[in-house]
């Protein structure tokens, strides 16, 4: 029942090899890449689903606070102090109503991103000029309508640049995610934690999914607000 | 709801282990291994700050760099402090001194960052004036750059203390013995000692982002926070005006 | 509304619907406040009028045009649009119907310009052709290229180019009603005087009624048809046509704010294409001398002015340009100032002084030149004045 306890892999002994000597064995890497696949897509799992729930949860909650700016603070209070505690004790102190498993991890985790994400999207909102909104309602546009099809918008880059910075961070602390008992390339870590080569792949892999995600949330970013780029060209 | 009582229990009263052998739990023990995890994340930062500090000053005075000063944060969020630190146990060793160093490079990112951005933040016409009236280059950063970024540096600090002290949390991987103890080896503490240090792990994040909060506040130029508003809510939470730092 | 808005993609050149304003007693008070921001302002803005609400800043007047669109609630008395209260629609729906233009403009960043001008369009369900033609036409009617423009972002624009936009915009679904506050407030001088006769010009196309707010007399006098100016405390202190407002204004106050130059000022009632200019001496390079020398006798003015082959002015010749057999390029000045028919006498006076020249080309939108204007006119022009006071809307 102890995961915990490091499981020291037993490895072959032979004299004078890279592995042996706990040098840095691309070699080995290769060979035994199979073992780090399924961490790595745990891993992707629990920040994708993470991410999007927290999004969720923050998103809306922005979207009240806007209007009712009352509701800032409190909420503000509220998602810091989940921000603030550690992740890692944040999974055991859900382990007796939550138990074990993906469940606690993912609460964990969406716990952290809740600020980030609603503090982005906040301040992405209260950034729109009030001329436009002025313009937006003079011209029609009912409060719905007007923040959906300017504020929001108009939003979209301060609130992917929260998205960028909950993904990065997520990744890193999904590392932790097997205290929860919830896998991911963490486990792979702390199984064999003194050997270099099994380190640099799992943590490599961590470090590149969290480059891969922040890249392809900057990508998605570029392509749906193309009037960002157009600020040149008189 | 039992468990949390067990483990409050755990905190006051010691017991016998559940591996045999050693007593564990109380007061003292729980001191024990609060100090310590004080100690490595306090000496952490301080040593970050040390070093982040004076460079994002300088860096944000002379506006070089900032390409480095506002990615590495980027970075660093980017590496899991569970890698870093098993990176380090594996490349250099167990024991307090490397894993502060460990630490420390964790820690240096947010404060750089928003060091940097607090000093370029401030108002291009203020410093302007000041070398005007005379002021030296490091007059100027001293008595009016510092004083108007303190709200971000700090904020940076705070970021930077809680992640230190989430982090020491799996200091034991490395040897140093701290709250992350009972986490990690459950069978010596008892599924009521791991809870009892996950609470007090909690506790002392939160306690150090209320208290530096405290200090924040009391370090804000009188000035800044009569600005008010939403300026000053977004300082208070260590996130930068500058949108820059939001669309790289 | 009894005057609907007109569900056909009319042309410029078609008939459009345009509706009647009055104020009635229309209040507006804030509360903690001892004084009404507007104060029982009564007034009727004929269909098809400019009527201009001027005054000093805090009088009420923006006050006064946002209680029309709903955008501030009016506390007491009415404002009819065609006879139909303002208070009985739903403020959106309202709002549609009445096209809005602010001094910053308020684009919107994230959309292109057709997309912006196409925005109460798309509320209104019109279809995707009806909205393109419509939006290439509007381009062209604020002097667009609409290939060039129609896809760029705000961002890429220049002020001038922002705010025409924003005219577009706000014609977008030929409303009866425009509201328009300081729009070319935040242009430079020379870009505003332009936008200035382009709208005017435009006005005589399209002939909307149209509620302008100014805190500038001089814009005033040369935009209004009829001119509300407002004191502090939102009352209307007077409510005329210009000339009227300036041969007699009705109390110490309006009397002030008009400034004591109102003698000049009425030069700002006739516009260049109100008096009779002298016939240009147009030549050509390459014309015969001779014909040159013919046209320069047969008119009243000394020197011939050089135009290309549309009929624009290069500069103004000196008589080395006739002495052979053909005209050549021998220019003795620019042709500076260059005039626009819509230009009000006070400013083609001033162009006139500020270049130290007797003459100035006068050019129609094109660009061709029409006449030549000269102070020697001008002089006539405001002697006539001061015997008879002009009313823009005879001119017409």
């Amino acid at each position: 029942m102890s995961p915990l306890l490091a499981q020291v892999e037993i490895r072959e002994r032979t004299e004078g090899t890279c592995v042996s000597d706990n040098g840095f064995c691309p070699d080995w890497i290769v060979d035994n890449f199979d073992r780090y696949v399924d961490p790595f897509l745990q891993h992707v799992l629990l920040t994708v689903v993470a991410m999007a729930i927290g999004f969720v949860i923050s998103f809306s909650l922005a979207l009240l606070a806007y209007r009712r700016r009352w509701l800032i603070n409190p909420i503000t209070q509220v998602t810091g102090v989940l921000y603030t505690i550690p992740s890692i004790a944040a999974f055991f102190l859900l382990l007796p109503v939550t138990g074990r498993g993906f469940l606690t991890a993912i609460i964990a985790l969406v716990a952290y991103v809740l600020l980030i994400i609603f503090r982005n999207v906040l301040t992405g909102l209260d950034n729109v000029p009030d001329e436009t909104k002025d313009a937006g309602r003079g011209m029609g546009l009912t409060d719905r309508q007007l923040l959906w099809r300017v504020e929001v918008p108009l939003a979209l880059p301060e609130i992917m640049a929260g998205l960028r910075i909950a993904a990065t961070t997520t990744v890193g602390l999904a590392t932790l995610a097997f205290f929860a008992g919830a896998g991911g390339l963490g486990e792979q870590i702390f199984a064999d934690i003194n050997f270099k080569s099994n380190v640099v792949a799992a943590g490599g892999l961590a470090v590149a999914l969290a480059a891969v995600l922040d890249g392809a949330i900057l990508l998605a970013q570029r392509a749906i607000t193309p009037w960002t780029r157009a600020a040149s060209a008189r | 709801m039992n468990d949390f009582f067990d483990a409050i229990d755990f905190i006051f009263s010691e017991r016998e282990s559940p591996a045999g052998g050693a007593r564990v739990g109380g007061l003292a023990n729980m001191w024990e291994l609060t100090w310590e995890h004080l100690q490595l994340s306090g000496v952490s930062i301080a040593i970050a700050c040390a070093i982040a500090i004076p460079l994002g000053l300088w860096l944000g005075h002379t506006g070089r760099g900032g390409f480095l000063a506002i990615n590495a944060s980027n970075v660093g969020r980017a590496v899991p402090s569970l890698a870093l630190i098993a990176f380090f146990v594996a490349y250099i060793g167990v024991g307090f001194t490397n894993l502060t160093l460990a630490l420390v490079l964790l820690a240096i990112p947010p404060i750089l960052t928003n060091t940097f951005t607090g000093v370029r933040q401030v108002e291009r016409d203020t410093v302007d004036s000041a070398r005007g009236m005379g002021m030296t280059g490091t007059q100027i950063v001293r008595r009016v750059e510092l004083p108007l970024a303190l709200p971000l540096i700090f904020g940076g600090i705070r970021i930077s203390a809680v992640n230190v002290v989430a982090t020491a949390t799996i200091a034991p991987l490395a040897g140093v013995v701290t709250l992350g103890d009972p986490i990690i080896n459950v069978n010596t503490y008892g599924d009521e000692g791991r809870l009892a240090a996950a609470l007090v792990v909690a506790l002392l994040a939160v306690l150090t982002e209320v208290v530096l909060g405290v200090v924040q506040r009391a370090v804000t130029p009188r000035g800044l926070k009569l600005e008010g508003g939403s300026r000053w809510r977004r300082l208070a939470l260590g996130m930068p005006n500058d949108r820059r730092e939001a669309t790289t | 509304m009894t005057s609907s808005v007109s569900a056909h993609t009319s042309g410029p050149s078609a008939r459009h619907s345009a509706a009647t304003l009055e104020f009635r007693k229309a209040t507006k008070r804030y509360a903690g406040q001892s004084e009404p921001a507007v104060k029982e302002l009564s007034l009727t803005v004929p269909a098809g009028e400019i009527c201009v609400l001027v005054g000093p800043s805090g009088c009420g007047k923006t006050t006064a045009m946002r209680m029309v669109n709903r955008m501030i609630d009016i506390t007491d008395g009415d404002i009819l649009l065609d006879g139909q209260s303002v208070r009985e629609r739903r403020p959106a729906e309202l709002r549609r119907y009445i096209g809005y233009a602010i001094q910053q403009v308020g684009l919107f960043p994230h959309l292109s310009v057709a997309d912006n001008i196409a925005t109460v369009p798309r509320l209104l369900d019109w279809d995707r052709e009806r909205i393109r033609a419509r939006v290439d036409e509007l381009l062209e009617l604020v002097s667009l290229d609409a290939a060039e423009t129609r896809d760029r972002y705000p961002a890429q624009l220049s002020g001038g180019q922002r705010q025409r936009v924003g005219v577009a915009r706000a014609l977008a679904v030929d409303p009866p009603l425009m509201l328009m506050d300081e729009p070319f407030g935040a242009i430079d001088p020379i870009n505003r005087e332009r936008l200035q006769n382009e709208f005017l010009r435009l006005q005589r196309e399209i002939r909307k009624t149209v509620v302008f707010v100014t805190h500038d007399i001089d814009e005033a006098i040369k935009m209004g048809d009829r001119i509300a100016i407002m004191q502090k405390g939102g009352k209307l202190a007077q409510y005329a046509p210009p000339a009227e407002l300036l041969m007699q204004p009705a109390n110490p106050f309006v009397e002030d704010f008009v400034g004591s130059d109102r003698a000049l000022k009425r030069l700002a009632l006739q516009r260049v294409r109100d008096v009779d200019l002298w016939k240009a001496p147009l030549v050509r390079v390459g014309e015969s001398a001779a014909e040159a020398r013919g046209k320069v006798a047969g008119s009243e003015v000394p020197y011939p002015l050089l135009v290309d082959d549309d009929g624009r002015p290069l500069g103004w010749l000196s008589e080395r340009a006739l002495a052979g057999d053909r005209v050549t390029d021998e220019r003795l000045s620019r042709p500076d100032p260059v005039l626009e028919l819509e230009d009000v006498l006070r400013d083609a006076l001033s162009d006139l002084l500020a270049e130290e020249a007797q003459y100035g080309p006068v050019v129609d939108e094109r660009g061709a030149v029409t006449g030549v204007l000269s102070i020697e006119i001008l002089s006539h022009a405001l002697k006539a004045d001061l015997e008879a006071v002009p009313s823009r809307a005879d001119a017409l």
